[in-house]
């Protein structure tokens, strides 16, 4: 009897607090999650908290070049995780690299996801030929390799931070139009859209007020693991030259710098930025994959 | 008449998240040569598990709690695999539930039949081919020759328990565990493959297990009747004895719930309530909450107990006369 | 069956159809060759040679009919850089790309096809945990930064496995290939260890699921029933349901491991098809990346064909079914 009085007084949980509770359920999620946090933050902040500013080449001193990690250049600065040919200070470079692979990855997921799940509604709603023509091109885009496309996009836009954007977003697209047609076409059963049509709302709001909400859950599951795809896409064109230009190098293009004196021992210009590209690839899929167990009541925990 | 299987209290438990589920709890019963035991329950009484049981073949999280098997006086439940693996199909042979899953579908049916009669016999694979062929004439199916490099999803429902029937048949068993083989076809189909067995039964005199949820089923089929109840077998005994001196509450339940032609008009009488979940089941007879004799006794387990003789019965409270 | 492939046929060339045009007009509305191929300081009259040589004076149908006439002759143009005929230069590259996909694909299935099947057959072992583990690693890692790990431990730390190029190469039906020889083989396995890379965790889980979901089937205890060595079961019972799906997916996924090898062929400096086209972007050769991504889209046409093909040969459901 006892565990019962222990039971009732409770109060009911919000859906967030339940949300927040099965998040936590997980420590190695949360653990990712303070991880992703923290990166994001370190990339906001990346001027004031970096120790130089790697993409002014006024601050760059090439006769500290290929420094390894603790070396202390003329000046009295510690390169705790050494420097790149060009004397680059390795941490501030690694920084405002996060920052670039976030910005690419994070941006084009969202125009991603805006233009996907556009779509993927519209032909949930539309139905007919609409649909079959948004269909039939998704399953086009989704047959072919991401790589693919992207060099394929990359190969007539030529190379450049703007380019491996749309590149990223045209790989993506697809993937939340699938996503969100689906979620809607087994929203558009209940019977709140029945309720909504018999009062007869614009279609458009039908659209965007009652199905978009209720397939959110769905598109922030894909959002998060897409961005994680997006940041690893992104580094492999930059790794292969076909991305971000020199003078603003992103964690890809650090890499690559440094693999030509990787086979000659000075690891750290390549090892760096490739663990600080693998600890954000990995936390933000961990949170994903979080997110998936908690959203998805299908799935079994 | 020799007493082929012998079954001394086995219980066969599984251990899920959310507790022990008590699958099969204390069970007892025997089969002698040439007899067919008829094995009734509601679904979820744990029959399935029952004949899973005797042959060894209860997975993980599931497990033998206690009890023997005795197979010829041999106990299968301390048996080593490999042995236990020479008398399934062989000595031992099990016909399952549902035909449209015992075949594998991406093997031919030849392929499904060889592999059974070498598995066993040291023949080669055209003496394999020729006995599964014999197998599959036997159980009636026509232009077996044809039929055997055939695929199981050209068969319908009710040849392919023709063709699980001629693999159980395949090496002439001691002991066959009839897993509601009839179930899913259609009723003259059924009474076809219910003839044969019997045949089968009384020529080779082979002991059956019949598997049912249906009472009608073994009344003609039968020599022994073994109850099922969540888990448990609340009354045993002879045809005669079960079905015209019923002494247990359920069995008087599942009696009255058979449709029969001498009675048409009148409405059938469905047991009130529900099984009752077999998980973490509390101590005491586990039909008292849809019991109509239920007292305070019933609350502790009714022993077994021998009122005639070969009539076993699991209740505090017998029930003699029939309710009307 | 013929109706149905020649319906498979017409829908492929469509297909190879719209990517010439595709990849026609991205190349000559968005980038613009000429400002690449001719040296600004080329005066008037060199710059029209130039262009006239190269055809770019023509209107963009015409260039796209003579480019499709072309193609149907197997001439894709020659390049602006080698100056030889763009079809010639990556067929000279396309064994070393296809040595190193095929080699992948066979990892993925030697290495993908037992851990599966070990992780599905014991699911809480340490052994089929890492594995799990491992495969979410092979899905999620770049393949780049993966193959700069291989090369700094194998050939920079231990000094094992040389890290870049093709190595010794032997003569086979009038193509080099490095598997024939030692060091060829040394040279071939980061690379195609790295290629496989995904397909090793993709194998890895569509067996283990496969196992998990096919073990505890009807069919799959039947077999086991019939007294069936456990070898045999697992081996044939269930391997041949779940190579169905692999096959498949391997199959589609080698289009995508071929169009992936542009990764690894430039860390590995392996003179595939890939690098080629990675220089070929970096310059705007234009025929060259035509010819490459037309190559490429052929392939995977032709993959998918060949693919359905397979499934309809290994699934006897679909197989005999009229597919006309
Ligand atoms: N693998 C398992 N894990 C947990 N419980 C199980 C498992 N297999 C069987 N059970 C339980 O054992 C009980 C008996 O199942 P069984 O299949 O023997 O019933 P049955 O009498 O054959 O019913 P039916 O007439 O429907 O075939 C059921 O309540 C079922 O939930
Ligand atoms: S023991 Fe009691 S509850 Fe159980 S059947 Fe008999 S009378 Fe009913
Ligand atoms: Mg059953």
């Amino acid at each position: 009897m006892s565990g019962m009085a222990e039971i009732a007084p409770a109060a009911p949980e919000t859906p967030l607090q339940r949300f927040v509770r099965d998040f936590t359920s997980n420590r190695l999620a949360v653990g990712a999650l303070v991880v992703v946090l923290l990166i994001a933050l370190a990339a906001i902040f990346a001027p004031w908290i970096t120790p130089q500013n790697p993409y002014d080449l006024a601050q760059l001193d090439i006769m500290d070049g290929r420094l390894p990690p603790g070396a202390s250049s003329a000046a009295g600065m510690t390169y705790w995780l050494g420097t790149d040919d060009q004397g680059r200070d390795m941490l501030s470079g690694i920084i405002y690299g996060l920052r670039i692979s976030l910005i690419v990855g994070i941006g084009s997921a969202l125009i991603a996801g805006v233009v996907g799940s556009t779509l993927g509604l519209v032909a949930a709603y539309a139905g007919g030929r609409v649909e079959t023509a948004i269909m039939r091109l998704v399953d086009l885009q989704l047959s072919f390799p991401a790589i693919l496309v992207a060099l394929m996009i990359l190969a007539f836009l030529g190379k450049g931070i703007g380019n491996v954007m749309i590149a990223l977003v045209l790989v993506e697209w697809a993937r939340y139009a699938r996503t969100a047609r689906g979620a809607a076409l087994v929203e558009r059963r209940r019977e709140y859209i029945e309720a909504a049509e018999c009062l007869a709302l614009p279609r458009w709001r039908v659209l965007f007020r009652h199905l978009l909400p209720n397939c959110l859950p769905p598109l922030i599951v894909i959002g998060t693991i897409q961005i994680a795809r997006a940041i690893t896409l992104e580094a492999t064109l930059s790794f292969l030259g076909l991305g971000v230009p020199i003078t603003e190098p992103s964690l890809g293009l650090l890499i690559a710098n440094g693999y030509q004196y990787m086979l000659s021992g000075q690891y750290w210009i390549s090892f760096y930025p490739g663990l600080a590209l693998l600890l954000t690839i990995m936390a933000i899929n961990l949170v994903g994959d979080q997110l998936r167990d908690v959203l998805n009541p299908r799935q079994q925990r | 008449m020799t007493t082929v299987l012998d079954v001394r209290g086995l219980s066969t438990h599984f251990t899920t998240r959310a507790g022990i589920v008590r699958a099969v709890d204390d069970i007892s019963f025997s089969v002698a040569r040439g007899q067919v035991l008829g094995l009734v329950g509601e679904s979820g009484s744990g029959k399935s598990v029952t004949g899973f049981s005797i042959l060894g073949l209860i997975d993980p999280p599931g497990r033998i709690a206690a009890g023997r098997v005795l197979f010829h006086g041999v106990d299968l439940v301390a048996l080593e695999e490999r042995e236990l693996r020479r008398l399934r199909g062989n000595r031992i042979a099990m016909i399952f539930q549902d035909p449209m899953m015992t075949l594998n579908p991406v093997l031919r049916i030849d392929t499904q039949m060889i592999e059974t009669v070498r598995a066993h016999a040291r023949v080669s694979h055209a003496e394999a081919r020729t006995r599964a062929r014999d197998a599959l004439g036997m159980v009636g199916i026509a232009s077996p020759e044809e039929r055997l490099s055939a695929y199981p999803h050209q068969f319908s429902g009710g040849m392919r328990q023709r063709v699980a029937i001629a693999i159980a048949l395949l090496h002439r068993p001691d002991l066959i565990i009839a897993d509601e083989p009839t179930t899913a076809l259609d009723v003259t189909i059924q009474a076809q493959i219910l003839a044969e067995m019997q045949t089968l039964s009384r020529e080779h005199g082979t002991a059956m297990i019949w598997i049912t949820h249906d009472l009608s089923v073994v009344a003609g089929l039968a020599d022994a009747i073994a109850v099922m109840y969540a888990g448990r077998i609340v009354e045993t005994g002879s045809v005669g004895d079960v079905l015209d001196r019923p002494l247990h509450p359920y069995t008087h339940g599942l009696i009255g719930s058979v449709p029969s032609r001498n009675r048409r008009g009148a409405r059938l009488r469905q047991i009130p309530g529900l099984t009752p979940s077999l998980l973490n089941l509390p101590a005491g007879c586990a039909f008292r909450g849809r019991c109509a004799r239920a007292d305070a006794a019933c609350a502790s387990d009714p022993p077994a107990t021998e009122i005639a003789a070969g009539h076993v019965l699991r209740c505090f409270h017998p029930q003699l006369e029939v309710v009307a | 069956m013929t109706a149905w492939l020649l319906r498979r046929l017409v829908q492929a060339a469509f297909v190879v159809l719209a990517m010439t045009v595709i990849l026609f007009i991205g190349l000559h509305v968005i980038g613009n060759p000429i400002d690449i191929l001719i040296s600004p300081e080329a005066d008037q009259a060199d710059r029209a040679r130039a262009i006239a040589a190269l055809g770019l004076d023509q209107p963009l149908w015409r260039q796209y009919a003579l480019f499709l006439w072309g193609m149907l002759h197997g001439d894709l143009g020659r390049s602006f850089v080698f100056h030889e005929p763009a079809l010639q230069l990556i067929g000279e590259r396309l064994p070393a790309t296809l040595e190193l996909a095929v080699s992948a694909v066979l990892l993925a299935i030697v290495i993908g096809i037992p851990l599966g099947l070990y992780a599905g057959l014991y699911p809480n072992s340490l052994l089929g945990r890492s594995a799990m583990a491992g495969s979410i690693l092979g899905f999620s890692l770049p393949t780049f930064w993966v193959g700069l790990m291989l090369i700094m431990l194998f050939a920079v730390r231990l000094g094992w496995l040389p890290s870049t190029g093709r190595g010794q190469t032997a003569l086979l039906f009038g193509i080099r290939w490095s598997f024939l020889t030692r060091d060829g083989l040394a040279h071939l396995a980061m690379p195609a260890f790295n290629l496989a890379l995904g397909n090793i965790a993709l194998v890895l889980r569509l067996v283990r699921s496969g196992v998990r979901e096919t073990l505890p089937l009807d069919y799959v205890r039947f077999a086991r029933a019939k007294g069936l060595r456990p070898a045999r079961v697992v081996g044939v019972h269930v391997m041949k349901n779940i190579m169905i799906p692999v096959v498949t997916v391997l199959g589609l996924e080698f289009g995508g491991t071929i169009a992936f090898s542009v990764v690894t062929e430039s860390i590995f400096a392996w003179p595939g098809m890939g690098k080629l086209i990675i220089d070929s972007i970096n310059v705007l050769d234009r025929p060259v990346i035509v010819a490459y991504l037309m190559i490429i889209v052929l392939m995977f046409v032709a993959i998918n064909l060949v693919v359905d093909l397979l499934y309809t040969f290994l699934d006897p459901r679909v197989r005999l079914e009229d597919r006309g």
